[in-house]
Parts: C-alpha cells; structure tokens; sequence
C-alpha cells in the first residue's frame, strides 16, 4: 500500500525512499468514544497507524487529543470502541505491551527529590535498562549538565525533556507523545525534532499531539486534525494543504504602503495592517511582489503558501487558536 | 528483582533528602525520649532529699551501715544554717530537715509533696526504730521483705522507651503511606508508573521495605539513647522480640495509612484523617502513660487501636521481662491488622484522581 505523501517526510529525513511499504498496522481505533458528563471529549474516532509511520494529531485546546491519546495508551478505559496496539488490547493494563511502548504524558510527573540522572536511571531499570544506557539518553535530550539537578529544580522546559528521556529511554517500538514541544524553546524544539526524526527512521513508530502546524508539517507523515472529540481529516500534510484553495499571504513591514493602496495592486485580493505588519492576501502573489517591488516596498517581505491552519480554517469555520 | 531494588533507593533517596520527614519520623519522637526520660526518669524521682543541720549521729550510722539499699532512696546534704534548711524545703529544692537534739531526731518536711513527705517520715522511722534495735543489742525477731509486683527496675524510662518508639513507628507508618499514595496519585506518578510494566505489588513492596529499614533506624535510635547512663534503660532478656513487633507493627501501620491514602481525595484530606487516627490511638494505645492506672473505659477502648498491641508487647518483652513467646499473640493481631488493611486499599485503590 503506498503511502501518499511519505517520500516527503523521508526526503527530509535524508534516508532512503521507500515508495512502498508493508502496513502493518500498529495502531488500529474504531468507533472510540469517550464522555465527561456532557462533554463528548472522543466522539467516534476510528483510524489505523502503520508500523514505522508518523502519525500527528493536532488540534485545538479541548480538542480531546490527550483523551484519546490516553485511551490509546491504555491509561483510561473507552465509553465504547475498540483499540488494539502492536495486535493487543492496551486495557485493561497489558504487561505484555507495556514495554513496547514509551509515553510521555501531558503532564509530568517524578519521583520527589531525585536528580535528573536518578530520575532517568529508575526509570530505565523498570525496563531492565543499564544505567549508562540511561546517562546516554540523558545526554541525548541535551541534559547532561543537569543530570545532577533535583528534578523540581528543573525549568518547565528541561523537565519536559527529562519526561521524554523516560519515554525513550527503553528503545520502545511505539512511542506516544503528549505535547512534547510544548514548553521547548526553539532550540530544544529543533534538537528534539532530530531525536524524533532519527527514531522514528529507525524504525519505531511515533504518535505526536501538537498545537503547531509547522511541527505536524515538518514531522509527520500524517495528520489527523481533530475539533471538539472528532478527527475532521486525516491525510499527509502537504495533501491537506495542496486540497485548499487558499490564498497565499505577503506581508511587508507595517505602513510601508496603505491598506487601501495594497487592496489596489494587480492580483491582491485583501489587505490588512495590524500595525506590525501589513499583509496582503492573494492568489497571484508573482504579480504583487512584482507591483510591490516597482514601489521598492519589499522591506521585510514574507511570503506565505497555505498552512495547516487555513485547513482548520476550512473543516471548522473558525479561526485555529491553539 | 531490579524494578524493587531501584525503587527501593529511588523512595529511600526520596525519604532521606525530605528534611520534613526526616525530622517528624526520627528526631522529634527521640525529642520526647529525651524529655519524657529525663523528667519522669528513673532514680531521681523516688529519691529524697534531706538537710541535716548540725550533727546527727542517729542517721549518720544509719547512713553508713544502710550502704547501697538507704543511698539509693535517701540523699543526704548538710548545712549549718538552720532557717536557710528550711527555706529550702518550704521551695521544694529538699524534701526535709534533720537534726538531732540529744536522743531524738527532730524532722521538718513540706506537705507540699504528700509523697515525699510520707517517704520522709517512713525512712526515717524506719532510721529511729533500726537504731533502737540495734541499741537493745538482741537480733531482730520480726523481719520484712518485699518486692515490686513488675521487675525491680521497671522504670519510667522502661516505659517510655517502648511506648513512645511506637507512638513514633504509628505516626511514621500511618502518615508515610497515606500521603505517599495520595501524593502518587495526584502528583501523576501512578498513571506513569502504570505506563512501565513494573507490577504493582512491586511499587508497594518498595515503600514497604523503606518503611521498614527506617523503622529499624528509630529501633535502634531509641534503645541507643534510653541505655545511655543519663536514662538507664535495662534491656530483658527477651527484648529482641521487639523486632518482629515493631516489624508487624509498621506494616499495619502502613496498611492503615494506605486505607487513608487510598480513600482521600486530596493530600489535605489525608492528613486531616491521619492526625485524627493516630492522636487518639498515641493517648488511648497508651503511649504517653501506662495504660494499668487508666480508668476502665479507657483501656477498654484501647483494644481496638492497633498501637495498644505493638506497646504492650514490646513493654512485655522489653521493659517487664517476660518471655519471647508472650510477644505471639501481639504479633498475630498486629499482621492481621495489616492484612484486613492491605484487603481494604487494594479495594479502594484507584490510579487515578480522575
Ligand atoms: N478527567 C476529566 N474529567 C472531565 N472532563 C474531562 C477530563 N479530561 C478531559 N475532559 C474534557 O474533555 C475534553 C477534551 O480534553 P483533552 O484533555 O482530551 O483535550 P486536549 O485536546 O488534550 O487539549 P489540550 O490541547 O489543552 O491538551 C475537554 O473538554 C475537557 O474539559
Ligand atoms: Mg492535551
């Protein structure tokens, strides 16, 4: 079975092109639902996951990612449906799957008073994992410096890092990450890409929640965009971009020319100033860099195809707001 | 197994480093050893004190013919100064004053302290009619000998020793587990640890064992300070029962505090219902007074906390004397305590705060 839009995610990675691949599925969820009180927090999600793939859900705060993360998991019990990971049933707890799968929870949790280097090396020996193997995961998520540091002394970010190291720390073949980027700063968030990235091409399957669009673009080989318990499509990200018929968006520094004037230009369909900057929308962006730079009001210029989050946009109506 | 053995440091490392605990479960029940033993302790108490003023013969001789037996109960000052003396005594800083005015020995005490007066009196009676004994040159007829019902040197610091260590181990053990496991809970390390594929048991096991090899610590802490000299506690032969006892006492300790632990919602709740456990059961188990001079309905009630098991035994083994084999039934109790608890969290236990 090919995978639509797969080369893309391997070009990046710099490895081999595997046009075809076996699908085995490592993931498969039908008819999952999930209520809190009225709140339908997983609404009738079904989808299946292929070994080796990465798999992104992205969506809106409330969304229902960690709920459904968390059932997938085995960590909450489904109102209805059906999961099965790696071919077992995750609930109730499977300690026949178990050490197949690595987690990182949305919220992180340790063990009180313990350095970051104890944390990772307990962890580790749940798994019958040695310590250096622990220290050299340490040293992975770029914490090395910290390793002797009590985790509650540990920045948002850093303990983030250190959740993830637990996750990886015992090679697991299906790895779920709630968020991972989340606190990251744009550096630790490009490192942990790399740690993502050289996993996943190893071979393991990696299951990714994100708020950001251009995370899901740049990791995953497919999203599914999930709103109010539901997933509204799930496709490779450039094929859910390529469908839209969006306009792309250029923006120059603020006041460089005005509204109105912009809105004149040839090919320019709208324009905005928010007073950072002013951002002209259309659907022949060749002909308003052009009319732009006979102005020489090219100052600061951004050109902008569009993103995951005129996809949103498009399912749900709504602006996305992470 | 490895998981047990990692987690056993990981919690002990946690434990150590945990100022608070620290300071609650090991040096504060040894701050009330220390004040408990030294005020209540041993000798000093049942000694009097008496001020001779000017020469006594009667009581001299009795002095140094009594040796060891009289100078265990009796001290002996002397002063010159009359009026002073009996300052002193009316202050409570002497229990009386002695002197001997041709062929009687004229004593003046306080009845501020019945008890030291009455044992004034009596001794030096008992000084009066031994010399006159020994005046009539005849042997004694009639002689006298009695002893304690408990063993001669059941003392308070033989009761303190047991009955405030397992006062101590009681609010070490209940309030280790249940703040553990409701801090496990809401803090997200059950839900993780539910994630590796250690085994349950595994966890607690690990708990379990720290809160044993920290029970032996405050074991070993205790008798270690109360046989210093200044407290003087004598360990009986069977003493070494005690630790089974306090062994079976921590796990239904524990067990109680995991029912709490895994009942409680918040870590509030937790300690609300743990203070309102074992107070009670410190007082009514009789772990600040002995429990034999307590009204009946008190130590009727006793039987139903746990502590009053764990105090009598290890009283029994250490402090009176008796055999090994009389600390069997305490221990049975105590381990059944701790199952039927075991039984009660494992039903309430819950992953999860939500
Ligand atoms: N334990 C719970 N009890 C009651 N309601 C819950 C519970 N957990 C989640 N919900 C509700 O279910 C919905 C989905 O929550 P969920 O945490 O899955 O969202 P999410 O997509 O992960 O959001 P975020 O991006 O903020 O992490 C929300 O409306 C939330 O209020
Ligand atoms: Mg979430």
């Amino acid at each position: 079975m090919e995978i639509p839009g797969s080369t893309r995610g391997r070009v990046f990675r710099g490895g081999p092109v595997p046009s075809v691949r076996i699908m085995a599925h490592t993931i498969s969820v039908h008819g999952l639902r999930k209520r809190y009180g009225r709140v339908r927090a997983v609404d009738d999600v079904a989808f299946e996951v292929g070994s080796g793939e990465f798999f992104g859900i992205l969506g809106p705060n409330g969304a229902g990612k960690t709920t459904l993360l968390e059932i997938i998991e085995g960590l909450r019990e489904a109102d209805e449906g059906e999961v099965s990971l790696l071919g077992l049933s995750p609930w109730p707890r499977n300690h026949a799957l178990l050490p197949r799968i690595g987690v990182q929870l949305q919220a992180s949790s340790f063990f009180e008073r313990l350095t970051a280097r104890e944390q990772l090396r307990t962890f580790g020996s749940l798994y019958g994992v040695p310590g250096q193997k622990a220290d050299a995961m340490l040293e992975e998520v770029g914490l090395t410096d910290k390793a002797d540091v009590r985790v509650e002394k540990l920045s948002g970010g850093q303990a983030q890092r250190l959740s993830i190291a637990c996750a990886l720390v015992h090679d697991p073949e299906l790895v779920f990450l709630d968020e991972p980027t989340a606190a990251l700063d744009p550096q630790a968030r490009r490192n942990l890409w790399d740690v993502l990235r050289r996993i996943n091409t190893e071979g393991r399957t990696v299951v990714l929640t994100t708020h950001y669009m251009d995370e899901a673009e740049a990791l995953c080989d497919r999203v599914a965009i999930m709103d109010a318990g539901r997933i509204l499509r799930l496709d490779p990200p450039a094929a859910l971009v390529r469908g839209l018929d969006a306009p792309t968006r250029i923006s120059v520094a603020a006041g460089t020319l005005a509204p109105a004037e912009a809105r004149a230009l040839p090919g320019a369909d709208d324009a905005a100033d928010d007073g950072v900057s002013l951002v002209i929308s259309t659907r022949d962006p060749s002909a308003v860099v052009a009319a732009l730079s006979a102005k020489d009001a090219l100052t600061g210029v951004r050109i902008q195809g569009a993103t995951l989050e005129d996809v949103f946009l498009d399912l749900t109506g709504r602006e996305y707001r992470a | 197994m490895s998981g047990f053995k990692s987690l056993s440091r990981a919690m002990f490392l946690g434990f150590l480093r945990d100022r608070g605990a620290l300071f609650f479960t090991v040096l504060f029940p040894l701050m009330f050893l220390v004040v408990f033993g030294g005020v209540f302790g041993g000798q000093t108490t049942s000694k009097v004190t008496v001020v001779q003023v000017g020469p006594a013969p009667v009581l001299e001789r009795a002095m140094a013919h009594g040796g060891g037996e009289l100078a265990k109960v009796l001290r002996v000052e002397r002063s010159d100064d009359l009026d002073g003396s009996v300052r002193k005594v009316k202050k409570g800083d002497a229990d009386a004053v002695v002197q001997q005015q041709g062929n009687t020995l004229a004593v003046r005490f306080s009845a501020a302290d019945q008890v030291k007066s009455g044992t004034v009196q009596g001794l030096m009676n008992s000084i009066v009619q031994a010399s006159n004994q020994a005046a009539s040159g005849k042997p004694p007829v009639y002689s006298l000998t009695s002893q304690r019902v408990e063993d001669e040197s059941m003392t308070a610091i033989q009761f303190f020793t047991p009955s405030l260590l397992g006062w101590a181990l009681a609010s070490a053990g209940v309030f280790g587990a249940s703040q553990t496991l409701v801090n496990w809970r809401t803090k997200g390390i059950l839900r993780r640890l539910r994630l590796s594929p250690v085994p349950i048991p595994t966890v607690f096991g690990a708990r379990v064992a720290v809160s044993l090899v920290v029970a032996m610590v405050q074991l070993a802490l205790f008798l270690g300070v109360a046989q210093l000299p200044f407290f003087g506690l004598q360990l009986r032969d069977a003493w070494w029962m005690a630790i089974p006892l306090v062994l079976s006492g921590v796990l239904a300790f524990l067990a109680i505090g995991m029912v709490i632990g895994a009942w409680a919602k918040t870590q509030e709740t937790a300690q609300t219902v743990t203070q309102a456990v074992v107070l009670p059961m410190a007082f009514l188990g009789g772990s600040f007074f002995p429990l034999d001079a307590s009204p009946t309905w008190m130590r009727t009630l006793s039987y139903i906390f746990p502590l009053r098991y764990l105090n009598e035994g290890m009283l029994n083994v250490m402090g009176r004397g008796l055999g090994p084999a009389s600390a069997l039934p305490q221990i049975a109790i105590l381990l059944g305590v701790a199952v039927v608890g075991a039984l009660v969290a494992a039903r309430l236990f819950r992953w999860d705060s939500a």
